[in-house]
């Protein structure tokens, strides 16, 4: 284990050459989630009629899962507008972070220093998912307790079960989003940027067609902001075990893709 | 044991031309020279025997390991210094003299620190302000500091100065007397004319020489300076014809007789025969290489 922390050199450099990046996503989302949390207060008073104006909004009161829940409520609340942030910050901050991880070194050209090095292309590999998987979850920790603190700070009673779930829910899509970026990163050769933040985009559309339209529901098995739906969580009480399963095993695709094509691939530059 | 050796060694780039066939050895501790023009192959080759790209045919070992299989193992005894040398732009020098010796699992900082003062290498500047010339001494640090067997280096002295070009001569100098064998790729043929024991000249792909650096310094043809009233108009086998002050100066493979003999019945001030340097070797073995492909060309088409 010592020797394993010891020799981690490429994560801590990943984290050092990642570093300003982590910490502009990571203050821009927990503070949006602490000045929302901060807000609750002075709106609670108004949230009924509020609540009546989101129940009217035909689609989008739909699209967002207004209409199954109470914005009077901390929990209601916080799922949908601290849901959003969270949800798409969190969302482009992972399938950045992934699918700029293996490529870059060659669109940097900085892959020719790296690869002349003793390293196996499966230690890369691992070490850059390790990275990956430190940056996403380093953000949900603080975003985490950001937000805790925030709830704390304004007095209100804490719904742990809920807020829980809903963090957890959030992770597991960065983790899934991670998963699938960091398989197309191997691929690449040029930036991903533009592919990273197409693909977070086109799956969040995804959720809100499949909440909308009743004829798309099949669409809820692909994206992962389908077991994220804060409606259902604080209706349900749990998460949904299948649509998480199979994130799950697109984010372990991704992975193995990951491995299959970079362990095999002529590296330029 | 020999330190690299290839046998049948094939890339090929989708449909476009790689290295071919090429079949080369170099021996251990040995100061190899690899000659040929950008596009030539240098950097295919290199990038293959380090295990970035996999050949499409043939193999290759170095100190016996297999270049496939045993990767690691051969990047452990290797110092690769690249054509270009591009570092993480927001890292210190000293950073990346350390990643680079991590990654090694290594502790190489007393020999970087008699490197980097024998280059002038200041370790506190981020890379994005350093110099081509600067980014060049960092890559020759990592290539050096963890006292490599086998030295492989692409076009080495890019961008460094006549004074430094010197010292880090110097170093290989030293380095190859106490055992490391080096493999220098260059287009600058005087770099492997003064340095190397053996060298192979690469062109499209193939190798079309490789000999003692002497031997292949040895033709038929003479670089021929007279100075005088001389005309060379009935003489076969002149080519290269340079007008001098008060003189001509040609490169001559005909016969000794026949040059003596017109020169006879001119007025020479002075006369001096030497044998050509390795640039006009050089162009001698691609000049020849293009003959012979014209020729099968014309063959075919015939």
């Amino acid at each position: 284990m010592k020797v394993m922390v010891i020799y981690m050199t490429i994560v801590r450099h990943e984290w050092k050459q990642g570093r300003t990046a982590f910490l502009l996503w990571t203050a821009a989302i927990a503070g949006l989630l602490a000045v929302c949390v901060f807000l609750f207060p002075e709106m609670k008073g108004e949230m009924e009629a509020v609540s009546d104006m989101f129940a009217s909004m035909g689609a989008f009161t739909a699209a967002f899962g207004m209409d199954r829940l109470n914005f009077g409520t901390l929990v209601g609340y916080y799922s949908i507008e601290c849901g959003n942030v969270l949800g798409l910050g969190g969302a482009f901050y992972a399938a950045l972070c992934a699918v700029s991880m293996l490529c870059k070194e060659e669109k940097e050209k900085t892959a020719e220093f790296l690869l002349t090095h003793p390293v196996s292309r499966v230690r890369i590999v691992t070490e850059k998912l390790v990275s990956v998987f430190l940056q996403i979850t380093a953000l949900n920790l603080v975003v985490y307790l950001v937000s805790i603190g925030s709830m704390t700070v304004i007095g209100e009673e804490i719904p742990w079960k809920e807020i829980n779930l809903l963090h957890f829910a959030y992770y597991l899509m960065q983790l899934e989003l991670g998963g699938i970026c960091f398989g197309i990163s191997a691929l690449l050769r040029k930036g991903g940027m533009g592919a990273g933040l197409g693909i977070a985009a086109m799956l969040y559309v995804l959720n809100l067609i499949a909440n909308i339209t009743s004829s798309m529901q099949f669409l809820k098995w692909i994206t992962p902001f389908a077991y994220c739906d804060g409606a259902g969580i604080v209706e349900k009480g749990c998460l949904d075990a299948a649509h998480v399963c199979i994130g799950m095993l697109l984010c372990a695709a991704g992975t193995v893709a990951a491995y299959s094509i970079y362990t095999k691939k002529d590296i330029h530059g | 044991m020999d330190a690299i050796k290839t046998n049948g060694l094939t890339k090929h780039y989708g449909k476009s031309r790689g290295i071919t066939d090429l079949n080369l050895t170099v021996q251990t501790g040995e100061f190899f020279g690899f000659i040929g023009p950008n596009g030539a192959g240098k950097s295919t080759t290199i990038r293959t025997l380090l295990g970035m790209i996999t050949p499409t045919a043939g193999n290759a070992a170095v100190f016996g390991l297999d270049i496939r299989r045993d990767r690691n193992a051969i990047l452990q005894k290797v110092g690769y210094l690249p054509a270009e040398a591009i570092f993480y732009p927001k890292m210190k020098v000293r950073d990346v003299l350390k990643l680079s010796a991590d990654l090694r699992k290594t502790n190489c900082a007393k020999e970087a620190a008699v490197l980097c003062e024998r280059l002038q290498l200041d370790l506190s500047r981020k890379v994005e302000e350093l110099s081509f010339g600067n980014r060049k001494k960092v890559a020759i640090v990592c290539a050096l500091q963890h006292n490599p067997e086998l030295l492989v280096l692409d076009e080495p002295t890019g961008g460094l100065d006549p004074l430094m070009q010197k010292e880090f001569f110097d170093i290989l100098r030293e380095r190859h007397h106490s055992g490391t064998t080096v493999f220098l790729s260059s287009h600058v043929l005087s770099e492997i004319q003064r340095n190397c024991m053996r060298a192979a000249i690469i062109r499209d792909g193939r190798i079309i020489a490789c000999d003692h650096v002497d031997a292949l310094s040895k033709t038929n043809a003479k670089r021929i300076t007279v100075y005088g009233d001389v005309k060379l108009d009935a003489l076969q086998g002149v080519r290269d014809q340079t007008i001098t002050d008060g003189g001509i100066r040609f490169l001559y493979n005909g016969e000794m007789d026949a040059l003596l003999h017109v020169l006879s019945s001119c007025h020479v001030k002075d006369l001096s025969v030497t044998e050509p340097d390795l640039d006009e070797i050089f162009l001698h073995y691609y000049e020849k290489e293009e003959r012979k492909s014209e020729n099968k060309f014309s063959d075919r088409v015939l």
